[in-house]
């Protein structure tokens, strides 16, 4: 009786996210794909939550549903209500078909060759049995911040290098509606409870699902709400500061790891006496940095006054350097 | 982390059902929002989402026993709204 | 026994959800649907968390779920507020 009734939550499941996802690609009207798009991620959060992955339900409640519909909003605001797909040519029509088929039938063979193969070796075991000495008990925050430490290193400066690209070709975007005084209202109490639960998260990634991404991405949308409640709230930023959250999730994850090459002759060799301290700086760091990337990355370019802070260096550097 | 005591068979059948009922009202409301003629009724979709799938993700996390659910649970809740509000606030240029 | 009340909370909160989805479905107005879905879907989670509190035998979570509980009642009052603020200046900026 039950494995029925799980069939049957499994089919619900399914079938709402294959409608989700169907009507999301096949809007005309963009807003209302972004909308469906938001939901779709939050539907793939419970989806995940029933695979007993709440790691990544988190994840994808807040990244997927969150930041990135945060930033196609970011994308679409300057589009016509109902942007039609433009006229392609008969010849385009029939190279994207035939793509579309073939990516289909790839695809579906390679999950039908997943599901019938035999189990293989199982990473978990040995993950497990490194657990003690990684310092952290949960086997998701070993796996991203020590035993992978350096991919994850690497996903912070690809994070780093899509932001520099932000900054470099837009300016900031101009402000969308004015908020009125309930939601005003709403921010203050819901960016704070934000920003804890980010500091929560953070702080409990050592042991339960959690993490580093979770959390700065969270402190992002906490940003982000607040933009869009108080608009002119990004003009009084210290900019230098900006420029240096911006980088210190990099800066201290490498002077962790070589550090960690001195002590122990090897890059981000973790010693399993101090592990879990390390870890949790480094991840300290990468929040911020996380954070203050994906909120630039939402308010879509410079923020003001970025250039009259880089025209002083330049100035600077015409006359000969520092003096 | 796992809670302790586990549940019997009967109270897994019952919260079971609830969650199958519970994904058919979402499925019953998301259908306002393919729908829906105003881009309001679109929003109504993230709304829903947001509470039916709180409640989803409670039972779920008795029924599984996985305490970290309610924290993703919170997590729903906190971005719905995030994402309600983004929505409602990017209006400017889509009247 | 304490399992037999909270399915009954759990069921009664089931059919807000239910009659909420399908007041969204049919009531014929953009400010109806979102009473509505704000409205009911809110009881239904109060007796869908009434439900787990009493399964749930750890404290803190049970403190997480009050705290979940209390967080969706607020912010989905003032989405849908935001939302039928909107639907509002919309309207009258046709007429």
């Amino acid at each position: 009786m039950i494995e029925i009734l799980w069939f049957m939550v499994d089919v619900m499941l399914v079938l709402l996210l294959l409608a989700l996802a169907w009507t999301t690609c096949s809007s005309r009207d963009v807003m209302r794909a972004v909308t469906l798009f938001i939901a779709m991620g939050l539907l793939l959060a419970i989806i995940w939550a029933r695979l007993k992955a709440p790691d990544l339900a988190l994840a994808e409640a807040i990244i997927g549903a969150g930041i990135s519909g945060a930033l196609l909003l970011s994308a679409i605001r300057d589009y016509p209500s109902t942007a039609i797909a433009v006229d392609r040519s008969p010849l385009m029509h029939s190279i994207i078909n035939t793509f579309t088929m073939a990516l289909t039938i790839v695809m579906s063979w390679a999950a039908w060759h997943g599901l019938n193969m035999s189990d293989g070796v199982r990473l978990s075991e040995q993950v497990a049995s490194q657990l003690a000495v990684s310092g952290v008990s949960n086997p998701v925050t070993a796996v991203l911040l020590n035993f992978r430490a350096y991919d994850t290193l690497l996903e912070l400066a690809v994070v780093l290098t899509a932001v520099l690209t932000v900054l470099i070709l837009n300016d900031k975007r101009a402000d969308s509606t004015a908020p009125g005084p309930l939601l005003q209202g709403m921010t203050r109490w819901l960016v704070p409870l934000l920003v804890v639960t980010s500091g929560y998260l953070l702080w409990v990634g050592a042991h339960a699902p959690g993490g580093a991404f979770q959390a700065g991405a969270m402190l992002a949308a906490a940003m982000i709400l607040l933009q869009l409640a108080y608009p002119s709230i990004h003009q009084g930023f210290n900019l230098y500061l900006l420029k240096i959250l911006l980088v210190i999730g990099i800066f201290i994850f490498v002077l962790t790891g070589l550090w960690m090459m001195s002590v122990n002759d090897d890059f981000l060799a973790f010693s399993p006496a101090h592990a879990g301290t390390l870890i949790l700086v480094i991840e300290t760091a990468a929040t911020i940095s996380i954070a203050a990337a994906l909120t630039l990355a939402y308010i879509g370019g410079r923020p003001t006054g970025w250039e009259a802070d880089n025209h002083g260096n330049r100035a600077m550097t015409e006359k000969g350097g520092a003096e | 982390m796992i809670s302790a005591g586990a549940a019997s068979s009967i109270l897994t059948i019952a919260l079971l059902s609830a969650v199958i009922v519970l994904l058919l009202s979402l499925f019953i409301g998301l259908i306002r929002a393919w729908l829906g003629p105003s881009v309001e009724d679109r929003f109504s979709a993230v709304l829903l989402i947001g509470t039916g799938g709180v409640a989803i993700l409670m039972i779920l996390a008795i029924v599984l026993q996985i305490s970290a659910l309610y924290d993703v649970a919170l997590v729903l809740a906190l971005l719905a709204v995030v994402g309600t509000v983004a929505l409602i606030q990017s209006e400017r240029t889509h009247d | 026994m304490i399992d037999s009340l909270a399915v009954l909370a759990v069921f009664f909160g089931l059919f807000f959800f239910l009659s909420g989805s399908i007041g969204l479905l049919r009531l014929p107005d953009v400010f109806s649907r979102l009473h509505a879905l704000a409205k009911a879907d809110n009881i239904g989670l109060a007796f869908v968390a009434l439900g787990v509190i009493l399964l749930e035998p750890g404290l803190l979570n049970d403190i997480k779920v009050v705290i979940i509980w209390l967080l969706v009642m607020a912010a989905s009052a003032v989405s849908s507020h935001l939302v039928a603020r909107r639907a509002l200046r919309k309207e009258r900026d046709d007429d």
